[in-house]
């Protein structure tokens, strides 16, 4: 399960930041495009902080939805998965929202 | 393990200051916020790109080999070590949850080998690869070989510093798997669809497989090719030797 190694990254770069100080939020980008479930990742949250100034603190799960443009006719459209096809037909599509998984911010003190 | 008298609700080792029991925090909206915008995976990344690095110093290709359980990567790496040996110096990685058995498997080739025991981790991270880039200390100008652990989900989010990403789908597994797994499929650079030798007793449409994956990737290579017979390995020889 790829969501214990990302929890765990998470957990590591917010504790490293709050030096010493509790945090008590943590707020995440994980795009519906990605591979990551959240609930699987609030789940692995709740483990990996025990023990650490991270302990106790909330997890937010922001979603980005999924959206493409065709680089054929530049129409901007929804993709709910990583089936990169055009209405025009075009399969030539840049993914421009989704696939985000970033640590966005935390709350401390 | 510290404890304290006063507070028995909060016997746990804690590096944060007191006085703060948990309970007590504040409503949100009263700490301080702040700002990261960081990738998650920044770390991994970091210590991906500097394997990167140090193998192109090197003259060193590492291929990320990847595919569900029994695909049949060690059988292609066994074949390929084998072929390739005289060519070009060929070491391989072996990622492995538990056992040594696919490394031992590749050491009979005498091909030089490097094992890296995951335990519960489902796929190899950038970390892991420095320790066997440094255990192994390749020579100048190898092919670096990775047998990352058997999941279609999990290695394809982890960069190694590797060249470049292969998948493996057998003709056994169903020919819709690229849709089932579109992140992995995805991120390869190639796809070797193998055990051909038993397309005779399947039902797997090589054709159909390989447009299931060009919907998620469309400029992907797709060879088709047997481990057991040698069926189309040239193709992936040749496509190998690409890897500069
Ligand atoms: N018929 C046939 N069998 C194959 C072929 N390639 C591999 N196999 C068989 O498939 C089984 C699994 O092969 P492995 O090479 O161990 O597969 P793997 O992907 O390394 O498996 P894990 O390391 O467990 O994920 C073995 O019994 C192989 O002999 C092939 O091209 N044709
Ligand atoms: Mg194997
Ligand atoms: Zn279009």
């Amino acid at each position: 399960m790829h969501e214990l190694a990302i929890t765990q990254s998470v957990v590591d770069s917010v504790c490293e930041r709050a030096g010493g100080r509790p945090v008590r939020s943590v707020r995440v980008r994980v795009g519906v495009l990605t591979a990551v479930v959240p609930d699987s990742m609030r789940f692995c949250f709740g483990l990996v902080t025990e023990g650490t100034a991270a302990e106790g603190a909330q997890l937010e799960i922001d979603q980005p939805p999924g959206a493409g443009r065709c680089r054929t006719c530049a129409v901007a459209f929804t993709l709910t998965d990583l089936i990169l096809l055009c209405p025009c037909g075009s399969a030539d599509v840049e993914i421009t929202s989704g696939q985000e998984l970033q640590i966005v911010s935390m709350e401390v003190g | 393990m510290l404890r304290e008298d006063d507070a028995p609700d909060h016997g746990h080792p804690h590096p944060h200051p007191h006085p703060r029991p948990h309970e007590r925090r504040q409503p949100s909206g009263a700490g301080e916020t702040v700002t990261i915008e960081q990738k998650v995976l920044a770390k991994n990344d970091l210590l991906a790109e500097r394997n990167r690095t140090w193998m192109t110093d090197r003259g060193v290709v590492a291929v990320n080999m990847m595919s569900s359980p029994g695909a049949g990567k060690t059988t292609l790496l066994e074949r390929a070590v084998t072929d390739l040996g005289g060519r070009r110096p060929v070491a391989v990685v072996e990622g492995d949850q538990e056992t040594r058995l696919d490394a031992d498997r590749i050491r009979r080739t005498g091909c030089a080998v490097v094992q890296v025991n995951t335990g519960a981790g489902c796929h190899l991270d950038a970390e892991m690869m420095r320790d066997a880039l440094t255990a192994l200390s390749p020579a100048e100008g190898s092919l670096l070989m990775v047998e990352n652990v058997g999941n279609l989900v999990c290695p394809a989010l982890f960069d190694l510093g590797e060249r470049s990403k292969v998948v493996i789908i057998s003709v056994t597994e169903g020919t819709d798997k690229p849709l089932k797994y579109p992140y992995m499929f995805a991120a390869a650079d190639l796809i070797l669809i193998n055990k051909s030798d038993l397309l005779p007793y399947v039902d797997f449409d090589v054709e159909q497989c390989a447009r299931h994956a060009r919907s998620v990737n469309p400029d992907v290579r797709v060879l088709t090719v047997s481990a057991t017979t040698g069926e189309g390995l040239s193709h992936w020889y040749d496509w190998l030797a690409e890897q500069r």
